[in-house]
């Protein structure tokens, strides 16, 4: 196995840090930085291969908005947006292998877009025609978690399969700032530590856990939560996509290299609400919100690829279709997903035979069966909720 | 080998080890279940057979053991996992309720949950607190999981086989005072009866008796002693506890017309007021008294002094028999 030779950043030489303190290889006003080692990590990147981050990230953003319009015209009963951590989730997916399993939590629509996820079946769940939209196997992406941390156990888990199996995988899992609080992260951690199993532990801070600033869960970084289970961490600019490709890359070859798991943080910020349901107006500023916004990561990699001579009208305008043929094809996806049928309610319960749960289906089936249209049973049903 | 004469612990070390033999994906995780054999030594020995990638043990985190399977059953293996005492379980809980339970539905079916968690659970052993709970109906009441407990050793035998054959998440409650009891196993050929299927222990006329677990031990006695009264009773050991085998339940009450379900976890909304709906709703027109339950009173598991008033005995299987009879 190969060893990449870039130490983690407790010894990281003081050329990647950027203008926050992180490691950063792309600066503010779009120039390379200079010096240091992680650039190792990326020297494969080149101006085709910049190009396609961009049209990642720019598709991905096209994405969520088209999802955000859905659920305020009423197509969605809710959305977690990404908006603002396109670079942290594009980058760290970029960095993985088809045969890496990827174990994600709610918010990873970019992640799940790199992956080959239909962006249609993204939207089963806010939709609630089902819980889940699509086969972990074909894509090797779990399913999303919403009890925040408990992936991070399942990731775990699976990078011991992986090693018992002896493969040469890697399990990347992904979690937010609020719920790098929880103990199932902490257990987690040990687990992880203690076994030595090849998985990555990718915390996308984003500043917000609904309404909580990320200082109610830490006055210190994530990153440095690793230490104690002598995990180490890896404390990046979210917001620069060649940082988050090159740092989860790190981590990903430690993993593969037997050395273990490692923690990385990718800094960034949620720019919009939590969800649709949310209203950051009441918990934080707008002065912030522009500061953030002035780290925008579609606005760092265009102004690199402005000042390489990388972007031409030609480029931009292609990326501009990408975006709008994605969003159009979301639209008309969503759109089209229909309402399962009322005896989905009782499939894939149990595997095996069930007494309980057939009586109950063949119950409710003979109750659907006394109106003339069986829609009318749950048309009553809805028309009592509201009241009317 | 012929059958032979073991205790429910080495029945279910034995069932654990054929179901080892016969998948490579079976893999035991627990804490102290390794050198130590685990702490009721049903491991006993798994770990120097199997090596310890195949018998692990964990952190003590018991969120992180459940969870950590859920992950290796994602990618293939069927673990099973040791909670070491009853009380120790509630960390856990998410894990099971929300995660093991309902992946399968939650990914419409495409991703399959072969967990058997093992808990030793329920009292009578003097054990100090958080060692001697009955918490059985959390986990019944949960849609996704099924969940079992042997009474004696040739159904701890098959049925830890089955239960990890099983491609469901299975909860297999372990009667820790009835580790030490004795009976016949064979172990090449332990039967194939469905994994949900009650069984009627003693034939009778009078009173159906319902039980599971450590109880199923009591109700005999009780039957034993009521028989000496000329009183027939007909014991029940339920065996699985979700689903619940409803029919054998129901025949059996459609000939006695009577039942009395005994558990030691809290009567309060404890298995048997589930049992009781379902045959009032079933047998309305045969019972001939209400149907009554025997279970532990709505306090927490007293100190252990106490166990023997707070734990269903034979006495008081009879006292609620004889209300029973005279209802």
């Amino acid at each position: 196995m190969t060893t990449v030779q870039v130490p983690v950043p407790e010894s990281t030489s003081s050329e990647c840090m950027g203008f926050d303190g992180l490691v950063q290889l792309i600066s503010r006003d779009g120039q390379r930085t200079v010096g240091c080692p992680y650039w190792e990590l990326v020297a494969d990147v080149d101006a085709a291969q910049l190009r396609d981050l961009f049209r990642d990230m720019a598709v991905v953003r096209r994405l969520d908005a088209e999802a955000m319009a859905l659920q305020r015209q009423g197509e969605l009963a809710l959305w977690a947006p990404l908006q603002g951590q396109e670079a942290a989730q594009v980058g760290s997916a970029r960095a993985l292998r088809d045969d890496d399993f990827v174990v994600p939590s709610y918010r990873e629509h970019g992640v799940a877009y790199c992956r080959g996820v239909d962006p249609v079946d993204l939207l089963h769940l806010w939709r609630g025609t089902a819980l889940s939209g699509w086969d972990p196997a074909d894509y090797n992406l779990a399913t999303p978690a919403i009890v925040v941390g408990s992936q991070a156990l399942h990731a775990t888990g699976y990078a011991l399969g992986v090693t018992l199996d002896g493969a040469g995988s890697a399990v990347i899992t992904y979690f937010g700032d609020g719920a790098s609080s929880e103990g199932d992260v902490a257990e987690a951690l040990c687990f992880a530590a203690s076994y030595s199993v090849p998985v990555v532990f990718f915390c996308q801070n984003n500043q917000w856990a609904i309404s909580e600033p990320v200082r109610v869960q830490t006055h210190t970084s994530i990153a440095g939560r690793g230490r104690g289970y002598g995990i180490p961490g890896i404390e990046v600019d979210g917001n620069d996509v060649l940082a988050v490709l090159a740092a989860t890359r790190l981590a990903l070859s430690r993993a593969r290299a037997g050395q273990g798991p490692t923690l990385v943080e990718a800094v960034t910020y949620r720019m919009g609400p939590h969800t649709t349901s949310d209203d950051p107006t009441r918990y934080r500023t707008r002065a912030e919100e522009e500061a953030w916004r002035a780290k925008d990561p579609l606005v760092r990699l265009d102004a690199l690829l402005r000042a390489e001579g990388l972007a031409d009208a030609g480029f931009e305008d292609g990326v501009e279709v990408a975006a709008q043929d994605a969003a159009t094809a979301l639209r008309a996806g969503c759109l089209a997903l229909r309402d399962p049928e009322p005896a989905a309610l009782f499939d894939h319960v149990y595997a095996g035979a069930h007494p309980l749960l057939d009586e109950e289906r063949a119950g409710y089936a003979d109750y659907l069966a006394t109106f003339d249209d069986p829609g009318d049973a749950r048309d009553a049903h809805n028309a009592n909720e509201r009241g009317s | 080998m012929p059958a032979a004469t073991m205790s429910l612990g080495k029945a279910l070390n034995a069932g654990l080890r054929g179901a080892m033999e016969r998948d490579p994906k079976v893999v035991l995780l627990g804490e102290d279940i390794g050198k130590l054999g685990g702490v009721f030594r049903v491991t006993e020995g798994l770990q120097r057979d199997f090596g310890d990638r195949r018998v692990i043990d964990t952190p003590l985190a018991e969120s992180g053991v459940i969870g950590t399977a859920v992950g290796l059953a994602m990618r293939g293996y069927r673990p099973v996992c040791e909670i070491q005492f009853d009380g120790f379980v509630y960390p856990a809980f998410d894990q099971i309720v929300s995660q093991l339970a309902k992946l399968r539905y939650r990914t419409n079916g495409r991703v399959a949950m072969p967990v058997t968690i093992r808990i030793p659970f329920g009292g009578g052993i003097g054990a100090v607190e958080h060692h001697s709970e009955s918490p059985e109906a959390y986990f019944a009441h949960t849609a996704g999981l099924r969940v079992v407990s042997p009474s004696n050793p040739a159904d701890g035998h098959r049925m830890i086989m089955q239960a990890i054959e099983s491609d469901d998440p299975v909860v297999f409650f372990e009667p820790k005072r009835r580790y030490w009891d004795k009976g016949v196993v064979d172990v090449a050929a332990p039967g194939s009866e469905p994994l949900h299927r009650a069984r009627v222990l003693a034939e009778g006329s009078d009173v159906t008796v319902v039980a599971y677990g450590a109880m199923v031990a009591t109700a005999l006695d009780a039957a034993a002693i009521a028989h000496e009264e000329g009183t027939s009773l007909e014991v029940i050991d339920l065996r699985s506890l979700s689903p619940i085998d409803f029919d054998t339940v129901e025949a059996s009450v459609r000939k006695t017309g009577r039942l009395v379900v005994a558990h030691e976890a809290p009567a309060f909304c404890g298995l048997g007021a589930e049992i009781a709906a379902r045959i009032s709703e079933r047998c309305f027109y045969v019972l001939e008294s209400p149907v009554r339950r025997v279970g532990a009173f709505a306090t927490p598991y007293p100190p252990s002094r106490l166990e023997g008033h707070y734990l269903p005995d034979a006495d008081r299987v009879l006292h609620e028999v004889d209300r029973s009879l005279a209802g």
